[in-house]
Parts: C-alpha cells; structure tokens; sequence
C-alpha cells in the first residue's frame, strides 16, 4: 500500500479542490478550488507514465539507461494552457458580477431580471 | 443542519468514499504492462525528426494536431476577454 | 494600480532583460533541452508582468495600446498555421516536416544515442517554438494588462 503515494496525493488534492467548490459561498474561492481540482488531474496524467529506475526522455548529454514515457508529457502542457485559458474567462466573469450586483455572495446573483 | 447542507456532505462522502477506494486498488506505482507506442517514439526520434528532445517531437511533429488545437482555444480566450473589457468611447 | 516607490522601480528596471533573455534562450533551445515554446513564453510573460506591477497601470497602457498587441498574436498564428500548410505542399500531408534531409536551413540530423548537437537541426520544430512562444507572450500579458487597467476606474463610475 505505500507504494501508491502518488495516487492518494492525487486524490486528496481532488478532494480538497471539490471542498472548496460544494461548501464554500465566497466566489473566488470557488474559482480556487476549480483550479485545485484541475492541478490533481494534470498530476494524475504525470504519475501514469513513469517506469522504475527511468531517466528524462532527451537525448542531450543524457546517461543513459531506460526512459520515461514522452506522450503523457506532451497531453499534460496542452492541457496546463487550457487551464489557464478557462481561469482568465471565469475571473474576467467574476469582476463583471462584482460590478453589477455589488457582492460576491453567491446565494444573492441568483435573480434573473435587471 | 439544513437541508441542503445535509445533502451536500451525503454527496460529498460518498464521492470522497469511491475514490479513495479506487486510489488504493491502482496497479503499483511504476510497473507499466504494455508501452508500445512510446517505445517506437523513443527508437526513431532521432532520424524521423532530427531532435534530441522527445517531448517536443510529440508536440510539435508527432501529435501537432492538438497543439494546433491548443493554440485555438488559447486565442479565443485572449479575444473573449479583451472584448468584455472594452469601453465604447463617445466622441 | 498605483505604482510603487523608487527602489522598486530601480531594480526592476536592472531585472527585466535578464529575466527576458532567459526566456528567450528556453524558447530557442526547445529542440535540444527541456523547453519549448509554451514554457518560455510564460517566463517572458511574467517579467512583462513585473514591470505592469512596479511601474503602475496607467504608465504602461500609456506606452503600450493594446490594439497593437493583438497584432503580434494574429502574426503568431498566422505563422504557425502557414508552416503546417508548407508541409501540405512538399509532401501532401498536413504538419509534414519537409525541412529533415537537406543541408541549408535546419537538416542536420543528430547522432544516434545520447550525445550533443547543434542548433540547426530538427528541421521546422524551431521555427514553431517561435511562431507558438510569441503567441503566448502576447496572449498572457494582453490578458493581465486588461484585467489590471479595468479594475482602477472604478469610483468615478464607469463601466
């Protein structure tokens, strides 16, 4: 069971992330735990492509020996800028909501009109 | 508690059960079964492509469908949130 | 936002191209060491946004109007999208990269096995890093100067 550590890191950072997002009323801290829970997953897509003993997969002045696998890598930086794209339009979001209703309370923007 | 707040921790422990499970039934942590595909990236990235980085071979000439990809949603991000800031000047 | 006191300003000003020319240098090895177009475009992006946070963002959009910004990310895709057709021409298939094999501009293929090489080779992946960290540069600081500069107008009223 010890060897599955980074599982379970995997895991408490996902349910750390969905903590903040069922529980809390702020609005930012919401936008927090998103972003928590998109880091665990980004993690979780690292720690699959690993073989015991494995260096970097480069070539340059490398030492030698068995290698780690590149594609998993590769997923997981198209996947870091997609995060940082959604996180730019929610908080964009957030500050149009602050300026229309003057709070951040978000059981009070929940009328549709006006 | 109220209603709702009862609700949400049901919800929350049940989920918090179901993936701690399955977090300590995973196969060991760096014992892989089949790993074709990345075997034949590392044999011939050398003389396929002509870099010393596999990462940026994946990236860039392997799968650059999905940087294509990437690289869309990144400016469509920049545009949305340019446009929501934008202040109509009177003249 | 405001800007900050003199000291600041001072040793920013001495920080930045520093932290610019290493980024630069991650962008242009992306072939050869860990790196790439995404990575040292973020580098660069937050030393821009180091001089928006000490210099005050009234100062900044002053020098730089953000309708020029938005440029330099369209010359960036624009780029990356004309390479990927190039290859459609020389081979006839799309992303083909038809710079491997001839001697001029970026063909030189590596040494089988762990060892050093030179710059020139990996054919049109350099080229991409370029095209891709400029687009990344631009992108994140337009996004941080927008959201800066929107944010400080706010007790006169407007919108």
């Amino acid at each position: 069971m010890i060897y599955n550590i980074p599982y379970i890191a995997v895991v408490c950072l996902i349910l750390i992330g969905l903590y903040a997002l069922v529980f809390k009323r702020n609005l930012i801290k919401m936008v927090i735990g998103i972003t928590l829970i998109e880091s665990g997953v980004n993690l979780f897509l690292i720690t699959l492509g690993y073989r015991k003993g494995s260096i970097a997969p480069i070539y340059t002045s490398s030492p030698g020996g068995i290698m780690a696998l590149p594609i998993p890598q590769a997923l997981t930086l198209t996947s870091i800028v997609i995060g940082v794209a959604v996180l730019a339009l929610m908080l964009s979001l957030v500050i149009h909501i602050y300026r229309h209703y003057g709070t951040l309370d978000v059981r009070k923007v929940r009328r549709l009109k006006e | 508690m109220s209603k709702r707040n009862l609700a949400a921790a049901v919800f929350f422990s049940i989920v918090a059960v179901v993936f701690i499970f399955s977090a300590l039934l995973m196969h060991p942590f760096g014992v892989l079964d089949e790993s074709d595909m990345d075997d034949y990236v590392i044999e011939n990235t050398q003389e396929e492509t002509g870099a010393n980085n596999g990462v940026t071979s994946v990236v860039f000439d392997y799968r650059g469908f999905d940087t294509l990809g990437e690289a869309t949603v990144l400016f469509t991000a920049v545009a949305a949130v340019i446009m929501i800031f934008r202040r109509l000047k009177n003249d | 936002m405001t800007e900050m006191s003199k000291i600041v300003r001072t040793i920013t000003a001495i920080a930045f191209p520093f932290a610019m020319i290493y980024g630069l240098y991650v962008i242009a090895h992306g072939h050869l060491t860990p790196g790439g177009g995404f990575q040292g475009g973020a580098v660069v992006a937050s030393a821009c946004a180091m001089i928006l946070v000490a210099f005050g963002s009234k100062w900044t959009i002053d020098k730089i109007k953000e309708k020029r910004l938005s440029v330099f990310e369209s010359v960036g895709a624009i780029a990356f999208i004309g390479l990927a057709f190039f290859g459609l021409i020389f081979g006839a298939v799309f992303f083909n990269n038809f710079l491997v094999g001839n001697d001029y501009l970026f063909g030189i293929i590596p040494v089988v096995g762990s060892g050093l090489a030179d710059i020139n080779t990996a054919g049109v992946i350099p080229l991409m890093n370029f095209a891709v960290g400029l687009k990344v540069i631009v992108g994140l600081f337009a996004i941080v100067l927008v959201m800066a500069y929107a944010t400080t107008n706010y007790k006169e009223g407007k919108k």
